[in-house]
């Protein structure tokens, strides 16, 4: 699929609050033409809270609930349940896509809970974590999805820790289909919203949301950065189903040798948040620290890549 | 149908007679009879209805809200902590309009784990915009639950319902009920109707930010809802009795007033204990009456002017505490009297944490206001120091002897 072949209906209309080069308001676009109109929406404390425009204005075409911090796997299973109901009573002739926007503070912290209690039902539903690495509707603190080493207003030095990764740990729910994406790669990002929207049970994808005023980057430069971070490997894009995980996209060619990983060097400089790392002087521990966690991963996937190329090679050839 | 079961029990025939359509619940002691019970009717096919076995309370309320924008009618059940924990959530669900009903069953919050009776829990959901009615009877358990959607769905209202009963006392008790026919109930309660929902056909957005121009209409809207629910629960009382049977008063219950000089004013299980105390008063020539609130959202401030304003004592007994203030329905007895009458106003804070109230300590109490013995204010006369408060003992002391420890 190219990005002509996109559905023309905006579902995402003109005239959102969102700020320039806005991640969020991107992703939800692309998300609300692969996923059409027979969706709900739960628009969960985010950012996206405020963009979407304020009462009594919208920019969402969507039937959509506001809902509270913590609660976006179990708002979703409210309304797939009841839609279920409708469903078995003939008032709706399909169910609805149950969708839940939900950033990276609403999913990675506070809302990590209900996610998981739904994940574990298997609720039918699609959770969409836009992901920008901080609490950044608050004005950018730290959040567990916060890379290591970056500023944010309450890790003025760079954060201490590394981040979780909340896409491998509903790989770890088993459910039936998880996804990361990028706004740097809009065809692979609609094609797993349009094969997430074809399973029925817990759907996760997670889209890395670059945020200019968070990270500190002209708002021109949002998909700039977005493709750095995959090209980097700092931001990997696969999809995980039926027990298998894929790579795809700028993450799959870096695997298959294809092309090679740009130095995470790249990537920090291109943002204010990782400044500190590079003036006054600069940090080559920390940088090191980040590039080797890097190779570390790419190798291993490399590896394995090899490895099973070689393995097909052996029982794809002819026998003797 | 004639049935002998406890009042959890009897919550659950209720929610099935309402044709409840999505139950979304955490177990909590002492409400888990009441989900399990529904998730029976549900596996042995007598409920049509999708059971949410959410992870946390805060969840089972985001479920019940999703639910219910839906277009669905929705029921949840909790208790003391899972009620403290979705308190967030409960504000939510009263801003936003939609009907819904949920159980509390009245009970003590920690630290120190007490599943027994107590209001606090109720209590200190006051504010967040739910009809509270509290019930006295496993019967009324069953015909309230019933009238709450009734309540709920009106118009008018469009707020959501919790109906509260007693920990154990009448959660765990069991009582008669007469379960009432399938049609006589269809015949009182509609099929589910709200003022909106999330419709595909028509999208709307709700609670996206709103300015100050616009929220204090918002907050408005709640209060006429509530205001209106006045009217709403006493016709649904009266319809109820005419329609399926069964009538347990309105705002309130009233017994023995009509000629009293004075007066009981409780809430829950500790009313009917108030109701003997009633009888064992008159007997010794005290003409009291009892007032049982039993709507405590919307307050019966009519009522309680038009009953009491013109008796001499009214004794209050409050099974919660308002720290730094007063017992809780004493501050609303007291402001619904306000300019109204001469009537003296007392307190009991009494029967914390499932302390039995027995109806002798109440009569006892009554007869001490009488005599002029009773302080004013909240007085706490069931506290009393045993040999295990020892390593509190101290603490207990200080806190002063004015109607309290002995």
């Amino acid at each position: 699929m190219k990005l002509k072949d996109f559905p023309e209906e905006e579902l995402f209309l003109q005239g959102s609050a969102a700020c320039q080069g806005c991640p969020g308001s991107a992703a939800i676009r692309v998300a609300f033409k692969a996923l059409g109109r027979n969706t709900v929406l739960s628009v969960i404390a985010s950012c996206t809270s405020v963009f979407q425009s304020p009462f009594p204005v919208s920019a969402l075409e969507l039937p959509t609930l506001n809902m509270a911090f913590a609660t976006g796997g179990a708002t979703a299973s409210g309304l797939s349940a009841a839609a279920d109901r409708l469903v078995a009573r003939g008032v709706l002739e399909e169910k609805p896509t149950i969708l839940v926007w939900a950033g990276d503070g609403g999913t990675y912290d506070i809302g990590i809970q209900a996610l998981s209690g739904a994940a574990e039902r298997n609720a039918d539903f699609i959770y969409v974590c836009y992901n920008n690495e901080a609490y950044s509707n608050t004005g950018t603190q730290r959040s567990g999805a916060t890379p290591y080493a970056a500023w944010t207003t309450n890790t003025t030095k760079g954060k201490e820790e590394w981040r979780k990764d909340v896409a491998q740990i509903m790989v770890a729910h088993g459910i039936p289909y998880v996804a990361t994406a990028s706004l740097a790669y809009p065809t692979d990002m609609f094609r797993k919203f349009a094969r997430a929207k074809e399973i029925k049970g817990t759907r996760y994808i997670e889209i890395q949301a670059p945020c200019p005023p968070g990270w500190k980057f002209p708002s021109s430069h949002t998909i700039k950065v977005a493709r750095l971070a995959v090209q980097s490997g700092m931001w990997m894009l696969y999809e995980h189903e039926d027990g298998k995980t894929t790579y795809t996209a700028g993450t799959q060619r870096i695997i298959q040798g294809q092309s090679k990983l740009v130095p995470v060097e790249e990537y920090l400089r291109a943002q204010g948040r990782f400044g500190h790392l590079f003036s006054p002087e600069r940090d080559e521990k920390r940088i090191g620290e980040i590039q080797r966690r890097i190779d570390h991963v790419f190798e291993t996937l490399q590896f394995t890549h090899k490895m099973k190329e070689h393995i097909m090679d052996i029982e794809m050839a002819p026998p003797r | 149908m004639r049935l002998v079961e406890t009042g959890n029990h009897v919550a659950a025939w209720g929610v099935r007679l309402a044709r409840v359509e999505v139950v979304s619940a955490y177990p909590i002691t002492p409400q888990t009879q009441v989900i399990e019970e529904i998730s029976r009717f549900i596996d042995e096919g007598e409920m049509q209805c999708e059971y949410i076995p959410v992870e946390s309370e805060h969840s089972a309320m985001a479920a019940l809200i999703a639910s219910a924008a839906m277009g669905v009618r929705s029921f949840s059940a909790t208790s003391a902590h899972g009620l403290a924990y979705m308190h967030e959530l409960l504000h939510w669900a009263a801003g936003i309009r939609l009907p819904m009903v949920m159980v509390n069953v009245n009970r003590a919050l920690g630290p120190g784990w007490n599943i027994w009776c107590d209001h606090q829990d109720t209590l200190a959901a006051r504010d967040t915009g739910w009809i509270q009615i509290h019930c006295a009877s496993h019967q009324e358990i069953l015909d309230t639950v019933i009238q709450a959607y009734r309540i709920s769905e009106d118009p008018k209202v469009n707020l959501p319902v919790m109906v509260c009963y007693d920990a154990i006392f009448l959660s765990h008790n069991y009582m008669q009920v007469e379960i009432p026919s399938q049609e006589d109930v269809d015949r009182f309660l509609p099929p589910f109707r709200s003022l909106w929902r999330l419709d595909l056909h028509h999208p709307l957005t709700h609670g996206s930010v709103i300015y100050p121009d616009d929220y204090e209409e918002v907050r408005y809207s709640m209060f006429r809802g509530m205001e209106n629910a006045r009217e709403v629960v006493k016709a649904a009382a009266r319809e109820y009795r005419e329609t399926v049977g069964g009538y347990h008063g309105e705002l309130v219950d009233a017994y023995g007033i009509e000629d009293a000089e004075h007066a009981l004013v409780a809430m829950g299980s500790m009313a009917s204990e108030a109701r003997v105390a009633v009888e064992a008063l008159r007997e010794a020539g005290h003409r009291f009456g009892l007032v049982r609130v039993r709507s405590y959202r919307p307050f019966p401030v009519e009522e309680c002017r038009r009953l009491l304003a013109g008796l001499q004592k009214v004794l209050v007994l409050d099974r919660s505490i308002s720290f730094g203030m007063e017992g809780p329905l004493y501050s609303e007895v007291k402001a619904s009297l306000y300019g109204h009458g001469d009537a003296v106003i007392y307190d009991l804070v009494t029967g914390l944490g499932g302390r039995d109230v027995t109806y002798e300590f109440i009569a006892e109490n009554a007869v001490a206001a009488l005599e002029g013995r009773l302080d004013a204010g909240s007085v706490w006369p069931s506290v009393r120091l045993n040999r295990h408060h020892l390593v509190s003992k101290s603490g207990v002391e200080r806190l002063g002897s004015k109607g309290g420890a002995r």
